[in-house]
């Protein structure tokens, strides 16, 4: 684990009118780590992961990405910096298959939008990388399908799998787990573990097996605010956290 | 420019305003509560206006003519939407401009397979002619008093109906928040036959009224409904408020501003902004303020 | 393996309505050498709104958004070919890309504020815009005002070949036509055209992959309007009269009508539904004098009934 984070936020604050949403957060997530975020529904985690990839801007407080401060960064550019994002429902191209995922995430981290006349990237041209991801998240024989024939599962696998196919330092992970069965559960968390060395990890999840098998450090969002934040045993320990989420909010499998 | 002749541009303009706030209902409301655009809404006009031309020669009361040219233009909307338009609520908004599109064809040339080419023209009853002298100086035609008066009395019987009636409020929430309507645990069916046949009613109304005023044509209402659609955008959609300030703000507006821009731009110039002026209008206020002056946020 | 089965059976597809189109290319190219003055004209009509209609499914079928507002580039189109007649220049190579640059200015303002809208605002927006610009059309008195004026001189290529002439006019058109639509496919088919698609399909994913799909929509708005006022010139020569009426929302409404018949999206369909839409209008107007309420309802039943328009229909008897 490097020493300086590629990511933090200090004090982050969000407000709809007299509502709070976000109240002064301030976390961190380094290269090579996996630092789980949860909370129960309402606390905030999507408001907070919608203000770090940028699709909402914060009231008071800062944002860093490898040092740089990306307050006033667009959702786009923060992309291309590293910033990837799998959302919870699936974000995906109905008109497209499989393969046209990743090709159109490449063109969009490369900036290669621009090109208006050579033709781009198909079926055949995907890279080894490309099919290695494919392969990792299990869609390799999956490639032309389009994205109606996909079932629910294979939705969220391709969403994990365009965050993987660019330039991405960071991955922030919107619930990845969710709607899973059993077995895709656990090809999931090993699928995460196999993540970690590359990435640095954000990940929000309610499925607590995931987090305390995953993380490195787990901070826990309630009310909009961080009421604690540590390593696993810490959290699991912490009278707190218990009395505020884990005592109702075990998700146990 | 004389004083007289401004008050009376002001009284066209606000006449004018209540046209298209007729106009402007039904369109706000069949956006609001069915999320359908209607091109054929000029049509209705249309319909109106023949209809009283051809009631008027029928019957020899002025009155009964108008109340039958209002039933036929019910039955005719309530079949529309049990026919086409229904059919629609859950299209596209391409699918949905391209029939109301045709239905505007078919209505513009069906008038004409049974009315001719030739613009027809309405007879007054002679106890709605004649000019109405206000003050010493200045006198008003007695029939756009009239249709002014009876522009502001079906407001009036709508807002009552809209406010005190429990299909009226069940139309306003639908207008203003859709979702609510599957809640309130309504007749969906007939609550959108309901709006539609309403909506084209009020248009046929404004096409009824305008009829002994201008020739009766194909198309007639065809410019109206490009302006009600200004005013609808102006006004904020789903916003009856928002109906009636921006259609009053566009009647005047429109025809206070005929006068104004020649004089300020010069013959050529100033007759374009004339006609250009309320589109101008609507483009600054859906690339600067969308939801319009009432409306709400629409994604 | 099912993935390559399910390429083969496209690329076959594919194929087979290449060669279809082929075939229609090479029937319209010997139309014209059948020296029926009538046919050859039809052609042409059919080749300008073709040029249109494919501009507007760059927009419609690509860009998932509804203009309503296209009549305005053709207009531009019209009257760039009337008023540089008008100034003593017909050469078909200064009117056409004068025509083009004059609608791509146009285009790229229009755009650069409407595509800050979507949905219901678009439709509003651009109907709004080309409103202005048939007041503005109408308004020129000089030009002959509403009743709009007889073109000058017909667009010249050289000494004794002009657009006057049937053929000349069928054979340039539907070079133009051959020419916006290849353009129009190889961008489509390149990055620039992924990142639209996307950008139609999900907006905000394109956002969240480093991209924003506005100055892409804009690039190719400004595109589309510059094709469409080449079908403008065209149109103007065919007519040999230059008009507002080239510029109503009547015309937009039928340049849309013809992407939907034709099934929006894909290019060739427009060029299907211009043909349809043209052969229709012919046949219908022959038969009654109330050929435009017989259109209306066809239009309706196609909505209705259909969940596709004739390129769809066709593809889906060769599968």
């Amino acid at each position: 684990m490097s020493q300086s984070p590629i990511l933090e936020t200090v004090d982050i604050v969000k407000s709809f009118g007299a509502l709070m949403v976000t109240d002064r957060v301030s976390l961190s997530v380094h290269s090579g780590e996996l630092h789980a975020l949860i909370g129960p529904n309402g606390a905030g985690k999507s408001t907070l992961i919608n203000q770090i990839t940028g699709e909402l801007e914060v009231n008071s407080g800062l944002i860093y990405f490898e040092g740089e401060m990306i307050n006033k960064v667009t959702v786009a550019a923060r992309s291309r910096l590293g910033i990837s994002r799998a959302y919870q429902v699936p974000q995906l191209f109905g008109s497209m298959s499989v393969a046209q995922h990743l090709i159109m995430a490449e063109i969009a981290s490369k900036n290669q939008g621009f090109k208006m006349w050579a033709k781009s990237a198909g079926l055949d041209d995907l890279s080894s990388s490309q099919k290695s991801i494919l392969q990792q998240v299990g869609l390799l024989h999956l490639a032309s399908k389009p994205t109606a024939a996909l079932a629910h599962g294979e939705k969220r696998q391709l969403e994990l799998a365009i965050c993987l196919s660019s330039k991405a330092k960071l991955l922030i992970l919107d619930e990845p787990l969710a709607g899973l069965g059993p077995t895709e559960s656990e090809q999931m968390i090993e699928l995460l573990r196999s993540l970690k060395s590359h990435f640095g990890i954000l990940l929000v999840e309610h499925d607590m097996d995931a987090v305390f098998s995953l993380a490195d450090r787990v901070s826990v969002l309630v009310n909009g605010a961080i009421i604690a934040s540590g390593t696993v045993e810490q959290i699991k320990n912490d009278p707190l956290v218990k009395s505020a989420y884990l005592g109702e909010e075990l998700d146990v499998h | 420019m004389s004083l007289g002749l401004f008050i009376e541009q002001v009284f066209n303009g606000l006449q004018l305003g209540m046209i298209l706030f007729l106009m402007a209902v039904g369109v706000t409301l069949t956006f609001g509560v069915m999320n359908l655009i209607n091109l054929a809404h000029g049509s209705m006009l249309m319909i109106g206006a023949f209809l009283i031309a051809f009631a008027a020669s029928t019957v020899h009361s002025f009155g009964l003519a108008i109340l039958l040219a209002m039933v036929m233009v019910f039955a005719l909307s309530w079949f529309i939407e049990k026919v086409l338009v229904k059919h629609l609520y859950a299209k596209t908004h391409l699918d949905q401009v391209l029939a109301s599109f045709g239905l505007s064809i078919v209505l513009n040339d069906g008038v004409i397979m049974i009315w001719g080419r030739e613009p027809l023209y309405v007879n007054l009853p002679s106890w709605l002619e004649g000019p109405v002298q206000l003050t010493p100086t200045f006198s008003y035609p007695l029939y756009r008093l009239v249709i002014t008066g009876v522009a502001i009395l079906a407001g009036l019987v709508l807002w009552y109906l809209l406010t005190k009636t429990r299909l009226g409020m069940q139309i306003r929430a639908g207008a203003e928040k859709r979702e609510m309507i599957g809640a309130l645990g309504v007749n969906i069916n007939f609550l959108f036959t309901a709006v539609f046949a309403m909506s084209a009613i009020l248009a046929a109304l404004g096409g009824v009224m305008l009829g002994p005023m201008i020739s009766v044509q194909s198309g007639m209402g065809d410019p109206l409904l490009i302006l009600s659609l200004a005013v609808v955008v102006i006004g904020g959609i789903g916003s009856l408020k928002g109906a009636l300030y921006a259609a009053l703000l566009v009647g005047l507006v429109d025809t206070l501003g005929r006068m104004v821009w020649p004089s300020l731009l010069g013959a050529l110039v100033g007759n374009i902004v004339s006609n250009a002026a309320i589109y101008i209008l609507m483009a600054l206020v859906i690339a600067i303020r969308p939801s319009g002056l009432f409306g709400r946020q629409l994604q | 393996m099912t993935g390559a089965h399910v390429i083969k059976q496209s690329e076959a597809k594919n194929l087979r309505l290449t060669l279809t189109f082929c075939a229609i290319f090479i029937l319209a190219l010997l139309v014209p050498m059948l020296e029926q003055v009538y046919y050859t004209k039809l052609i042409a009509r059919i080749s300008v709104f073709a040029i249109a209609a494919v501009s507007l499914d760059l927009i419609v079928g690509f860009s998932g958004r509804v203009s309503l507002g296209h009549a305005a580039f053709f207009g531009i189109g019209v009257y760039s070919a009337g008023i540089l007649a008008q100034f003593g220049i017909a050469q078909i190579w200064l009117v056409m890309p004068i025509a083009f640059l004059v609608a791509g200015l146009i285009g790229c303002f229009i755009g650069a504020i409407s595509l800050r809208t979507s949905g219901l605002y678009f439709i509003f927006i651009t109907l709004a815009f080309s409103q202005m610009i048939f007041f503005i059309a109408q308004g020129l008195r000089m030009y002959g005002g509403d009743d709009g004026f007889r073109l000058p001189a017909a667009t010249v290529w050289f000494e004794g070949v002009d657009l006057s002439q049937a053929k000349v006019l069928a054979y340039t058109m539907l070079g133009v036509l051959l020419a916006v639509t290849y353009v129009a496919h190889r961008i489509m088919s390149s990055n620039f055209g992924q990142v639209i698609i996307a950008s139609r399909d999900n907006s905000r994913k394109v956002n969240s992959l480093g991209l924003q799909p506005y100055p892409y929509q804009l690039t190719l708005f400004t595109l589309s309007a510059c094709m469409c006022a080449l079908g403008g010139v065209g149109f103007a020569n065919l007519n040999e009269y230059v008009s507002p009426a080239s510029i109503s929302w009547v015309q937009s409404g039928e340049f849309l009508f013809m992407v939907i018949l034709g099934s929006a999206g894909t290019l060739l369909g427009p060029i299907l539904g211009a043909a349809a839409f043209v052969t229709l209008e012919q046949i219908l107007s022959a038969w009654t004098e109330y050929w435009m309420f017989y259109l209306g309802v066809i239009l309706m039943l196609r909505v209705l009934f259909l969940k596709t328009g004739l390129l769809g229909l066709i593809s889906k008897q060769g599968a």
